[in-house]
């Protein structure tokens, strides 16, 4: 094993903790815009498509990342927007006045 | 890689954690999702000096991102509150499709033999992202009733799906261990798009939200394996974030529905019901007892204490306005209201929490199940607004039913119940509910927006 895939093995192992430790004290409210939250932060599927589709010559290249550009931006724009609008529903309560029984 | 550019994709994984953080509290989520924003563009513009372009190359990603962006944007902003699962899927589905394309790009690139460090995260990627790919379509047509959301299964099916299974993992070690050929890995592809069909197929509407939940983690590992692919840090480490971000999530999802996930997955439900098939028929025979909407609202207006049970029927109806309406005009006559919110009430958890906030209900009066289910003994009426699965007290009774173990709210315990439903058919569990033929139930019938309406006239008048 080389020294950039440890490298890279290590960044693997430490996000998952990281993953599951940040989310763990989530109430079931969250669940929704949670799981959408994710969604759209794995739209940065759309680096890998722009590094693919920039460099490409043979049609089945250029087609390829033509799609894969595409599907991703999808993602992560719609994503984030989506979430958002769930979120939007949240703001202007009396969020102070809440319970955090939890 | 450059010392700015690994330092920028430091801090757009920064921003990631900090928006996953924030996500997790009602105050600061929306925070949030713009913090993990601005971390996907600075990530996405950390990325252009490793670009190198060809003529052909810089059309097509620009014309990706001038379709992509706008379609998505206005589609994730026109799509119905109630409709928002199916989008969620949706949006999973197509990131996973991009992570595949990735990955299949990649094996194309290489040639015939591959080093393995490249090889088996791209054959891993490409099937993940495959499966994920087909699933969230199943999940997509299921939510939307382009498919019916009754669990489909056949004879076996669940040999077939594990053939499947084996055989991809045959192939995968093929192509890696033989040669890297376009035959291998293409149908390597189109087999993972056959075992996201089937793995979806079996499992029925009510635990979509789980399925996409899974899923989204599916496309999230799938990502971090392009990023070992790409040698990219960004991808690695958002990818691995959301992958298991994602399991937890499902896990809880699952917990939320007193189920574990392999129960959800593997089709247990459909057996079960079966099993079961002898206790909903002696339904049969029962009477129930329909009202009209001044009954109702004459004893909604004269109790003290009401809670709301909102389900999907409310959601389906966009009847979340006219049962505001509803609720104030009771407070106004001093009638305490609070709302009684099922971890998977409507579709997915916290779906119903959106809708209500939506119409201005004050976050103040919904309760979580734990919270609120010891004052059903002390409330007046029990309002069931188009719920039914997650009051059947089957789930406490019934050993053999196919929800028994799942939290449910005590709404047997109030002294009155209103159910308000379009028809006696069962919720989404497919069985039958004996609250609904309790005699200190009323049941009724029609649209839940249309009915509140018409309370609301009736509570005016009373």
């Amino acid at each position: 094993m080389n020294s950039e895939l440890l490298t890279e093995f290590t960044y693997f192992v430490l996000a998952i903790f990281v993953g599951i430790e940040v989310i763990s004290k989530v109430p079931t409210i969250l669940h929704t815009p949670l799981m959408s939250g994710t969604n759209a932060i794995h739209g940065i599927i759309v680096i890998g498509a722009i590094l693919i589709a920039a460099n490409a010559t043979s049609p089945l290249e250029i087609i390829v990342g033509f799609a894969a550009v595409l599907l991703a931006t999808l993602n992560v724009v719609g994503g984030f927007v989506v979430t958002d609008r769930m979120l939007e529903m949240f703001k202007g309560r009396q969020a102070p006045a809440k319970q955090e029984k939890k | 890689m450059s010392l700015w550019i690994a330092l920028a994709y430091l801090l757009a994984a920064v921003l990631f954690i900090l928006g996953l953080k924030q996500l997790s509290g009602p105050r600061g989520a929306r925070r949030g999702n713009q913090t993990a924003a601005v971390g996907m563009v600075i990530a996405v513009l950390a990325t252009v000096p490793l670009l190198h372009f060809t003529v052909a190359g810089i059309v097509v990603t620009l014309l990706g991102l001038a379709i992509g962006a706008p379609v998505g944007a206005i589609s994730a902003r026109r799509v119905h509150m109630t409709a928002m699962p199916q989008m969620v899927a949706a949006f999973n589905g197509v990131g996973g499709g991009a992570a595949a394309l990735v990955s299949i790009s990649e094996l194309l690139h290489q040639g015939l033999h591959p080093a393995f460090q490249i090889a088996f995260p791209s054959i891993f990627s490409m099937v993940v992202g495959g499966i994920s790919f087909a699933g969230s379509a199943i999940a997509f047509a299921k939510l939307q009733g382009l498919i019916t959301g009754t669990p489909i299964t056949y004879a076996g099916q669940q040999i077939v799906n594990a053939l499947i299974a084996i055989a991809i993992v045959g192939l995968a070690i093929t192509n890696l261990a033989v040669a890297s050929q376009p035959i291998f890995f293409v149908t390597l592809l189109l087999l993972a798009l056959v075992l996201g069909v089937a793995f979806v197929l079996p499992i029925g509407g009510a635990d979509m939200p789980v399925v996409i939940s899974l899923l989204n983690a599916f496309t999230g590992l799938s990502v971090a394996a392009t990023g070992f692919v790409l040698n990219n840090f960004a991808l690695i480490v958002a990818g691995t974030l959301v992958g298991a971000s994602g399991t937890l999530l499902t896990t809880l999802m699952s917990q939320a529905m007193g189920r574990s996930l392999a129960n959800v997955l593997f089709g247990a439900f459909g057996q079960v019901k079966a099993g079961a098939g002898g206790a909903a028929a002696t339904a049969e025979g029962k009477t129930v007892r329909a009202g009209s909407p001044e009954d109702v609202g004459t004893m909604l207006a004269y109790a003290r204490k009401v809670i709301v049970v909102p389900g999907y029927g409310l959601a389906v109806a966009q009847g979340q306005h006219a049962l505001k309406e509803l609720a104030d005009e009771l407070e106004k006559r001093g009638v305490e209201v609070e709302y009684a919110i099922h971890p998977v009430a409507g579709r997915m958890p916290g779906h119903m929490n959106v809708l209500l906030a939506e119409a201005n209900v004050p976050y103040e009066q919904l309760k979580e199940m734990d919270e609120i289910n010891g004052e059903f003994p002390s409330t007046d009426v029990a309002l069931v607004v188009g719920a039914n699965d997650v009051v059947n007290p089957a789930a406490r009774n019934t050993q053999g039913s196919p929800i028994y173990g799942m939290p449910i709210l005590n709404v047997d315990q109030a002294k009155n119940i209103v159910f308000m439903k379009r028809s006696m058919r069962p919720g989404f569990a497919g069985i039958d509910n004996e609250l609904l033929y309790d005699p200190k139930t009323i049941m009724l019938f029609g649209d839940a927006k249309d009915s509140l309406t018409k309370l609301v006239a009736a509570v005016k008048a009373a």
